[in-house]
């Protein structure tokens, strides 16, 4: 089973998007900010991680550069699942290393054709 | 609730018009469809509109009841593969066959315009095939073309199946909208065509795109529609549908897989 770490600080979102993601087949697990997701990630890499930009602590892009900057933190695709939705914060996003963008507010529609995009559901 | 009589007089309508088939029992979606254009056109409600189209109601009145019906296209790449095997196969070989003529391209049922500003970004990004594209665009709705056109498109529908990396290298922000970048919306050419008339005088195309639209034709529409399409097709043109349609009829499959036919 494919997994996913969803990263957003607000409770209602990661429940929402755990329930999309279960009916898409993943294993879920949460983070409320770049700083536990950070913690998690060294321990396990999943296959795929759900990114709010603005959270306390640390920010979406902030963990995400450092992800990157990790061994293996290439692994991952990233999906980022923000409020932002300027074209420069995007591009911003995407030459990061972000693998996708998704605006909110989303649905599982949006979801699975983003992660079908991504070659991680069939 | 709209009342049986009332769905079957559109239901008729809209056969007679376009060819299409409504289906009468789903009364919730053609109310909910019919709404908006029944207060646009100055009617309190959608039964109140059938009635003054029951009375003559006018052309203009009466052409927006049914394109009102219609299920627009509404999703960039559908069925991704589809477009890569266009791209990469397909239209290549078009461009090699006809040896500097213009290969010519029409989308002929292109909804809100995704489909064919799919294949005009992946087109742009092959300068060596799309200086010998020409692309060409239809809807039988008014509506639909003047969104097409206008390129812009919400939050929504951006999502829907455009990657995030074309999004940023062909939109911009307008407002709430995304608008696409006008070197591309300058590829496709615009105009309104209902598929059971007489298309003659388009022709002839050698790719022509009719997805997902067969199974919204009456039966006996269908046949007429595709005879119009395959009298469009230059010799050696070829048609592509939906993934998956079973109505083919007497068309030659080219490449089952991704729906493409031969006349």
């Amino acid at each position: 089973m494919k997994t996913c770490l969803v990263v957003d600080d607000s409770r209602v979102i990661r429940k929402v998007s755990r329930r999309i993601l279960e009916d898409l087949g993943f294993e879920v697990a949460e983070a409320s900010d770049g700083v536990e997701a950070m913690a998690w990630c060294s321990a396990v890499t999943p296959d795929l991680i759900l990114l709010d930009w603005e959270m306390p602590t640390m920010d979406g892009l902030t963990f995400l550069r450092r992800l990157r900057a990790e061994p293996a933190g290439d692994q991952p695709k990233v999906v980022f699942c923000t409020v932002v939705n300027e074209i420069e914060r995007i591009r911003e996003a995407l030459d990061a290393g972000a693998d996708e963008y998704i605006m909110k507010p989303f649905d599982g529609s949006i979801v699975a054709g983003k992660l079908d995009y991504l070659g991680l559901i069939a | 609730m709209i009342p049986p009589p009332d769905c079957a007089y559109l239901a008729a309508l809209c056969k007679a018009r376009a060819g299409l088939r409504l289906d009468t029992a789903k009364t919730y979606l053609i109310e909910s469809r019919l709404g908006p254009v029944a207060r646009r056109e100055g009617y309190a409600t959608p039964e109140i509109f059938i009635e003054a189209l029951r009375e003559g109601a006018g052309e203009r009145a009466a052409w927006a009841a049914v394109e009102a019906m219609i299920v627009p296209e509404g999703e960039f790449f559908r069925d991704r593969a589809v477009f890569q095997r266009l791209v990469e196969e397909v239209i290549p070989e078009l461009v090699r066959r006809r040896a500097g003529q213009p290969v010519r391209i029409w989308s002929a049922a292109c909804g809100t315009g995704q489909e064919v500003y799919s294949l005009a970004m992946m087109l742009a990004d092959r300068p060596d095939l799309a200086r010998s594209c020409e692309l060409y665009a239809s809807d039988l709705s008014e509506r639909s073309l003047e969104k097409a056109q206008s390129g812009l498109y919400s939050q929504f529908e951006v999502q829907r199946g455009l990657p995030a990396r074309m999004l940023v290298r062909f939109f911009e922000r307008r407002g709430e909208f995304f608008a696409l970048a006008p070197r591309i919306r300058q590829m496709v050419r615009w105009r309104r065509v209902n598929l059971m008339d007489d298309l003659s005088r388009l022709g002839p195309f050698d790719l022509v795109l009719c997805r997902n639209m067969f199974p919204q034709f009456e039966p006996e529409s269908l046949g007429r529609v595709r005879d119009h399409l395959r009298a469009v097709l230059a010799p050696g043109g070829q048609l592509l549908l939906g993934l998956g349609e079973e109505r083919a009829g007497d068309l030659a499959p080219l490449v089952p897989d991704i729906g493409l036919y031969a006349a």
